[in-house]
This record gives structure tokens, sequence and C-alpha cells, in this order.
């Protein structure tokens, strides 16, 4: 049950220094990409706002996402769900269950009527009247509906909440649909990926908790200071690509020289996200560094966009494999053999009547 | 002296110009009529435009299937930069002059200046004209209505695979463009919308790929109907987008 208490007054019970609370401040600053004026506006909002409840649903979905939040380093994400956000309701992160559970979602949702955060991991297959995910007895498209009535803004944890991701690839047997698709009349932020980096979650969440408004929005849906460049823009290996380096098989040497994924695949040149610069795991690594191409898994459709090692998307219906470059090759060829071959009877039929219209 | 219509002379008609006493069948000597159809900023424009178009075409290319790998250190080249910069350069050519042929055609251009940016198609006229055109290719009919500008056939093509192509081109690669200028950059407020229209900035780029071969397809058709046109045809084509006037090489009717 969410208490009316401010993010201070928690962390200082928790026995966090009032040092340590504005160090945490500056951090949390840095990583939203805001300059230092910005500390006493994040540490005066953690002083006097309350904390808002956060009701988290679970759809469809492979829990990547979780996974991922709960892996935070900056801020860690304990400080997010313990001291930021009051997380009421979580069934894969909360200790009740069963009748109990969710009873907190009914009590939430009344007693904090238009105030609370919806976020929606996964997404609710419409297939035979949402039958296909069963929440608590129910289909889960009922309790996203039912949630989603009273919540002030809907966050779309991931790729399956945000574009349907892989329950959502082609031929898509449950109907499952993204939420903004069955939601239409709330603001929904995007954050996709599958799944999203731990700080992108967690600062999406410090953006709104802290400035108590949505982060600016792409076109799409996605908060613009995470999703508005490409991995291209910011890799480390662009380098290469703009000399004309490329890894041409994994085992070659330019795999092993860190050459331009480019031409095994990488979707880095497509694909919007902050992997370049945030990386995963507190910053380790993410996946060109280790080797491998992007899959692009933030983007729109991603598992029906062709090979992961190929830029050129397939052609289906050919029966063979082929792309784009083979069929246009094929019929650049056969236009040109029809062409040659009307140009000899054009030939022919005037040398037979030659002088006809001399 | 009559004045002869287009067509083969006959000796008579040499007498007393500086062909007199040759023999006109000899010469193949023929009155033709002449006609003013692709005005200098027209014919500039086709040329720049074929230009780029070469120019983009193996960037583009180039681009989706770049050369092989270089060796050395990445400091010491610029390959797929310098591929990049012509493919964006080449572009611009494209652009501005796609644009400046619209403003052409609308404002100053004669009545044949407009006839790429549409097809005729509620007049029976023009179905009737592409008939006759395909026919003539079809090696059913020997001759087709003569046209002062572009025959329906030619129109046809034209309008489909260059113009709405083209714009397309166009249209796409400006939202292409700002997956490196930024969302926020010009490029990306006017053209943003196009991609996830398109199924993301993957989806453009294939689309904008399958482009590459419509116009390279059109490319091959156009260069071998002008030449056969030129050749075999009652009218002049190729000279006339190098000096602007179409040649008929008879008046008889249609």
């Amino acid at each position: 049950m969410a208490v009316l208490e401010t993010f201070y007054d928690v962390m200082r019970r928790q026995g966090i220094t009032r040092r340590s609370f504005v160090k945490y401040c500056s951090l949390t600053a840095a990583a939203l990409g805001l300059g230092p004026e910005f500390v006493p506006q994040i540490a005066h909002a953690m002083e006097t706002k309350p904390r808002t409840p956060v009701l988290w649903l679970h759809g469809l979905e492979c829990t990547c996402c979780s996974e991922s939040f709960i892996r935070s380093a900056h801020p860690l994400v304990k400080d997010v769900i313990l001291s930021m956000i009051s997380l009421d309701y979580d069934d894969t992160l909360m200790a009740s269950a069963g009748h109990q559970a969710e009873a907190i979602l009914d009590e939430v949702m009344e007693k904090y009527h238009g105030n609370y955060i919806l976020a929606v991991e996964g997404n609710p297959p419409l297939n035979e009247d949402g039958m296909y995910c069963i929440i608590g007895g129910k289909p889960f498209v009922e309790q996203l509906k039912r949630v989603a009535s009273g919540a002030k803004a809907i966050i779309s944890w991931g790729s399956c909440a945000s574009y349907g991701c892989v329950q959502a690839a082609r031929p898509n047997p449950t109907q499952a649909t993204p939420v903004h698709k069955v939601i239409l009349d709330k603001p929904v932020i995007k954050v996709p990926g599958c799944p999203p980096i731990a700080e992108v979650m967690t600062g999406v969440i410090t953006y709104m908790q802290t400035f108590d408004r949505l982060p600016e929005l792409d076109r799409q849906g996605r908060p613009k200071m995470f999703y508005s460049q490409r991995i291209h823009d910011k890799c480390y290996r662009r380098p290469h690509f703009d000399a004309g380096q490329y890894v041409e098989s994994f085992d070659d040497e330019g795999a092993r020289k860190g050459y331009c994924l480019y031409k095994v695949g990488c979707k880095g040149p497509t694909t919007y996200n902050a992997c370049s610069t945030i990386r995963w795991n507190d910053g380790v690594s993410f996946p060109i560094q280790s080797g491998h191409g992007c899959i692009g898994c933030s983007e729109d459709g991603f598992w029906d966009k062709g090979s992961w090692y190929a830029r050129l998307q397939d052609v289906s219906g050919f029966g063979i494999e082929a792309n784009a470059d083979k069929v246009g090759m094929v019929a650049a060829g056969a236009v040109g053999a029809g062409l040659a071959a009307h140009a000899a009877i054009t030939a022919l039929s005037r040398a037979r009547h030659k002088g006809d219209d001399a | 002296m009559s004045t002869p219509q287009s067509g083969p002379l006959s000796d008579s008609d040499l007498r007393g110009t500086n062909l007199d006493g040759q023999q006109a069948r000899t010469l193949r000597a023929r009155k033709v009529t002449q006609i003013y159809v692709y005005e200098a900023p027209v014919r500039l424009w086709h040329w720049l435009t074929a230009a780029s178009i070469l120019v983009l075409g193996i960037t583009g290319y180039l681009i989706a299937s770049p050369p092989a790998t270089l060796s050395g250190e990445a400091c010491s080249h610029f390959q797929m930069g310098w591929i990049r910069a012509l493919h964006f350069i080449a572009a611009w050519v494209f652009t501005i002059g796609f644009a400046g042929r619209v403003i052409w055609g609308l404002f100053f251009g004669n009545a044949w200046s407009r006839e790429l940016f549409w097809v005729p198609f509620w007049k029976a006229e023009y179905w009737k004209e592409l008939l006759g055109e395909v026919m003539v290719y079809a090696f059913i009919r020997k001759h087709a209505k003569t046209t002062i500008g572009h025959n329906a056939l030619a129109r046809t093509a034209l309008f489909f695979c260059f113009t709405l192509t083209g714009l397309f081109m166009i249209v796409s690669g400006f939202a292409l463009y700002s997956d490196g200028t930024g969302m926020d950059s010009w490029e990306g407020r006017v053209f943003g919308w196009v991609m996830p229209w398109l199924g993301g900035s993957l989806g453009t780029h294939y689309l904008h790929h399958w482009g590459l071969w419509v116009i390279t397809l059109f490319v091959m058709i156009h260069i071998y109907t002008v030449t056969r046109e030129d050749i075999t045809s009652r009218q002049s084509l190729i000279s006339a987008m190098t000096n602007g006037y179409r040649i008929f090489r008879d008046d008889r009717p249609d």
C-alpha cells in the first residue's frame, strides 16, 4: 500500500545521508543528459513530491524487460523502486500473490485514480477474445483496459508493448497487438528494445518523476533523449564504415581487427537506440562491441525484416532465395535480351522493306 | 516553284539550290518540318538528371553492397564516406533539377513540358494512341501516329517509371538522409513521417533500393526506344534533346 511520503523521507529513513542524496541527484541529472543547473531541481522534486504509484502489468512477454530493469546501475534499481516510485503492483517482483495481490491493484486504482502510472510489459493478444493470455482468470486485455482507464500515462516497456515483437511476427496467430493500438485515449510512452536498456528504463521513470511530465517524444512516441539517434551514429566502429573496412565473414581478419559489421548484416544504421552510448550491464559492452551486428531489436517489426545477417531483405514469393539485387539483375538481363531481340527484329523488318519510304 | 511537302524530294526540287544537278534519290534528299519542342531549360535539365541518375545508381548500389574491404588504418581511407558524399551531391542535383522542372513546366514551359506530370487517363484518345504504339512495338503496325511531344506509351512510362518513381526516391531519400542529420533537422521534420509509414529505416532503405532497379530498367528501355525511334519512326528523337527541334520526316496524315 502506497504511503504518501516523499523520496527524500524514504531515503533518509533508509540511512542515506544528505551528501549521498545530493550526489545521487547530480548523477541522475548527468544520466538524463541535463546540465548541473538541474541538480537543485531534481533535489527539490525529490524532497517535496510524493512518490508516484506505478502499476506494472505483464501481458504476453518473456520478462526480459524486468530482467533488464533490475540491473539498472545509474540510478540503481533499488533506488528507483524503493525511493523514487512506489511500485505497488508488479507480479514478478512483489511479495504478495493471488487474491492479495489483485486486491492491491484495485485499491491503488481507486485511491490514486488519474494519478498513477501504468507500466506495461508485453502486449495483449486479441484473437479468440483475448484467451491466449489469462491473468487472474480473465483475459489480459480486460485487465489492461481496466487499469489503463484510471492511469495518468502509460509506459510501454520493450518491443512487445511498443510494436508487438516476436509474438506479433507474421502470421501472428494470437493477434498480439501493441498497447497503443488498444489504449487510444491515454498518452503512451514507447520504450522499445528486446529488452530496453536498464538505464533507459529507469531514466524515463526518473525524468517523469522529477519534472512531473512526459519526456519529449518523437513521432513514434519514443523518448527523444534515448531514441533520437541511431546505434550507427555513435558506434565506435563507425570510422571503419566510413573508411570502407568491413568484416566480410565472422572468422576473417577484419573480424579480428574489429572492422565494421555492415556487410554481415549489422542493423546499427537503421536502428534508433542508445546501445552505443549507454551500453549494457553498467556500461560493460553492447552487441557490436562483442563482435556481432545489431539485430535492430528496438525497431518496429524487426522479426519480419529478413535475416539478421544481411542488410538487404529477401523477397518472398520467388521460391528461391532472392533479394532486390538478384531480382533486379535478372530483370535487367531479361530486359536487355528482350531489347536486343526487338532491335534484331526491327533491323530485319527494315532490311526487308528497304526503300519503301526513301 | 511549288512548295514541296515534307518527304522525299524530286530532282526538280533541287533546281536552283546548292544541290542543283544532283540526283535527289541518290542523296536520299527529303524536305522536313521542324518544331521547337524541348526548350533549353528542359534540355539542360534532361542531361543534368541523366548524369545525376548515373552517379546515384552506381553510388547507391555501392552503398548497399560496398566494395571489398580496404587494408591499413581507417584514418587513411574515406571510401564509403566519398561514395555517400557523391550520392548526396547527385541527389541534390536530381532534386533541385526536379523542382526546377516542375516550376518550369507549371509557369514557363510550353504545353509539351507538362506532359511528364500526369497521364490523360480519362481521354479515349490517350488509350487509342497507347494501343497504337503497343501495336507498333509488337510489329503489328508499321507506323504510329506522329506526336509533337511524347507519344502515349512514352508518356505512360515516363510518368510511372520516372516521375512517380523519381518523386518517391526524393521523398524516401530525404527521409533516409534524416537518419544522419537527426530527427530535429529540417529533413527529419519535413520527411520524418515517411519512415514509420514504410516500415522504419530498414524498410525505407529496402524500398529505396527497389527504386534503383525500377529506374535502371527504365533507363535501359528509354535509351533503346529513343534510339530505335530516331532511326525508324517518322520523327527525330535523340537530336531533339540536344538542339530542341523535333524533325518530322513526312506530312502524311495519320
